[in-house]
């Protein structure tokens, strides 16, 4: 409770900040049309990605789950602008994607810290590219480094912290900026079991204080049913979206409660399915 | 948590004595050399002016010193140096860039920086006489192009090896143009580039003492060649000492605190 206190207070703070940063604050919605992907690898065409349409309303949470290699993270990486769709176009609150922007930030598996800045500077990074002077950013690179419980590690370098600190320093990095939407690949997945748990509350703590909207890839069926308002199960590659679950279980919702799991094996039923026969059913649950 | 730190800590009391031994045995090992070095000169066996011992060295070193002749020719080197590296350093940079992010100079360039590596500096020497004359601008020359494509290629390796990932990471959170190679790419670098630096330095004051033992103005390579007109082997061996404590000094002023700030943040061993 007292770290959705916190989450309200920082809302606020960063709000008196959005006209500095020219910033929405809460989520915007995104409209995915036709959006495709090909490329060329080694003289050959690939199709990463079929045309995918996709509706996301203002502040909804949606897991997209599928096997390795299926376009999910190339889907977020258009929807972030860092690369151009081959077909197809998003719309990020009614206005076209054309490039990358602050307002939609992405968050990898490997958390992309930069190790040659410390854990400080790796926050106040996207603050400093928006020109906010030097001991603004400091502070508020302090503040979001509380409500990531990492206080007290502001000087330490990035090879000095655990995955899980890492992945909270990323987080901080990308709040700070209070983009309007998150995008999430596999930011969890190389946690050890206990740290993604906690990850996953306080990030739903997060998301439920400051209505962001956010896109969630996860290989961890389970992890998708905990967290989504909707689930997109995709199937492999050419990635598309064969079938969409939404999650009415009330919030919290517990991993081990019996109710995630019935629905957790429906979902995953529905994945194997799509897989084809040759390949290995490599997702965890 | 802070599971690492407090190892990390825990190592802390034995650090004081850990960095005072190995000091200790490089004295011994120094006076043991000293002393077999004044031995073999007490046998006699060539000529003392052809084979002086230590204290004659250092001798000749003092009177270097104190009559003035040994620093302003360090002075004349080290000029020499900072401009000739300079220039590299502002090249290196630029064309290490380009060949590590574009495909086209790569194939081009980068064949021909690799062909020029393997090309001694001072080779260009004689070319540099006859281009320039044998005067201050043909020693820098080949000062330049001793640094250059180390520097050159450190940097290439730097960019090339740096995780597609923090650029994407940087552009996420609103980097750009310039300052993506300013903020992100060239620290990301740091560690290649650093080699290639060390590398071209070390390149640089070799092409220099190369260069500077055949032009007759004051400086360091130049007392070698006085040395050796004079028949004076204490003279020679005084200034290669003195060759030798430059360039361990710049190598701790200059590039020691930066290998230090790389090796801490990066956590390298």
């Amino acid at each position: 409770m007292a770290e959705r206190h916190l989450v309200a207070q920082h809302g606020q703070a960063v709000a008196g900040k959005a006209d500095a940063l020219d910033q929405p604050s809460g989520g915007i919605s995104l409209e995915i049309v036709g959006v495709s992907k090909r490329f060329l690898a080694r003289g050959r065409m690939v199709e990463a990605l079929a045309p995918v349409d996709l509706q996301v309303k203002a502040g909804e949470l949606i897991c997209l789950l599928g096997p390795s290699g299926c376009g999910k993270s190339t889907l977020l990486s258009i929807i972030a602008g860092l690369e151009p769709p081959s077909g197809g176009l998003i719309r990020a609150g009614g206005r076209k994607v054309q490039g990358p922007g602050i307002d939609r930030v992405l968050l990898f598996q490997e958390a992309a810290l930069f190790p040659w800045l410390d854990v400080q500077h790796n926050v106040a990074f996207g603050l400093r590219q928006a020109g906010m002077p030097e001991a603004e950013r400091m502070r508020m690179a302090r503040e979001y480094l509380e409500l990531v419980h990492l206080s007290g590690f502001e000087h330490s370098y990035v090879h000095q912290l655990s995955g899980g600190m890492r992945q909270r320093v990323a987080l901080a990095r990308a709040l700070v900026l209070n983009p309007a939407v998150l995008l999430m690949d596999e930011p969890f997945g190389a946690l050890d079991a206990l740290t993604r748990d906690k990850l996953q509350i306080e990030l739903e703590t997060i998301w439920a204080a400051t209505g962001k909207t956010i896109l969630f890839v996860t290989h961890n069926v389970r992890e998708a049913v905990a967290l989504g308002d909707r689930v997109l199960v995709f199937s492999p590659r050419p990635g598309r979206i064969i079938q969409e679950f939404s999650i009415t279980l009330p919030r919290p919702r517990s991993l081990e409660h019996h109710q995630t799991i019935d629905q957790a094996r429906e979902i995953l039923a529905v994945l194997h399915a799509g897989q084809r026969p040759d390949e290995e059913a490599n997702d965890e649950w | 948590m802070s599971g690492e730190m407090t190892t990390m800590l825990a190592e802390q009391p034995h650090l004081g004595r850990a960095r005072v031994m190995p000091w200790i045995r490089r004295l011994i090992f120094y006076l043991i050399l000293l002393s077999i070095w004044e031995g073999i000169v007490r046998l006699e066996i060539w000529p003392p002016y052809l084979f002086p011992g230590p204290l004659i060295v250092a001798n000749a070193l003092w009177e270097g010193v104190t009559q003035g002749l040994f620093l302003p020719a360090t002075l004349v080197s080290l000029r020499r140096l900072a401009i000739g590296y300079s220039i590299s350093l502002s090249l290196g940079l630029v064309l290490g860039l380009l060949l590590g992010r574009n495909k086209l100079i790569q194939e081009t360039v980068g064949s021909l920086v690799l062909g020029m590596q393997a090309l001694p500096s001072v080779c260009w020497l004689p070319l540099a006489i006859l281009w320039f004359g044998l005067n201050e601008r043909a020693i820098i020359f080949v000062v330049v192009l001793g640094a250059l494509f180390s520097i050159t290629l450190g940097v290439e390796a730097g960019v090339k090896n740096t995780p597609p990932v923090y650029l994407k990471a940087a552009r996420n959170l609103g980097a750009r143009g310039v300052r993506l190679y300013t903020q992100v790419l060239l620290p990301a670098a740091l560690p290649a580039i650093l080699n290639g630096l060390k590398q071209g330095w070390s390149f640089a004051w070799r092409s220099l003492m190369a260069g500077e033992l055949l032009y007759y103005t004051l400086s360091l390579g130049n007392l070698l060649q006085t040395g050796r007109d004079l028949n004076d082997a204490a003279q020679v061996m005084a200034v290669m000492v003195m060759i030798v404590i430059v360039g361990v000094t710049i190598d701790q002023i200059l590039f020691a605190p930066i290998e230090r700030r790389v090796r801490e943040r990066w956590g390298l061993a």
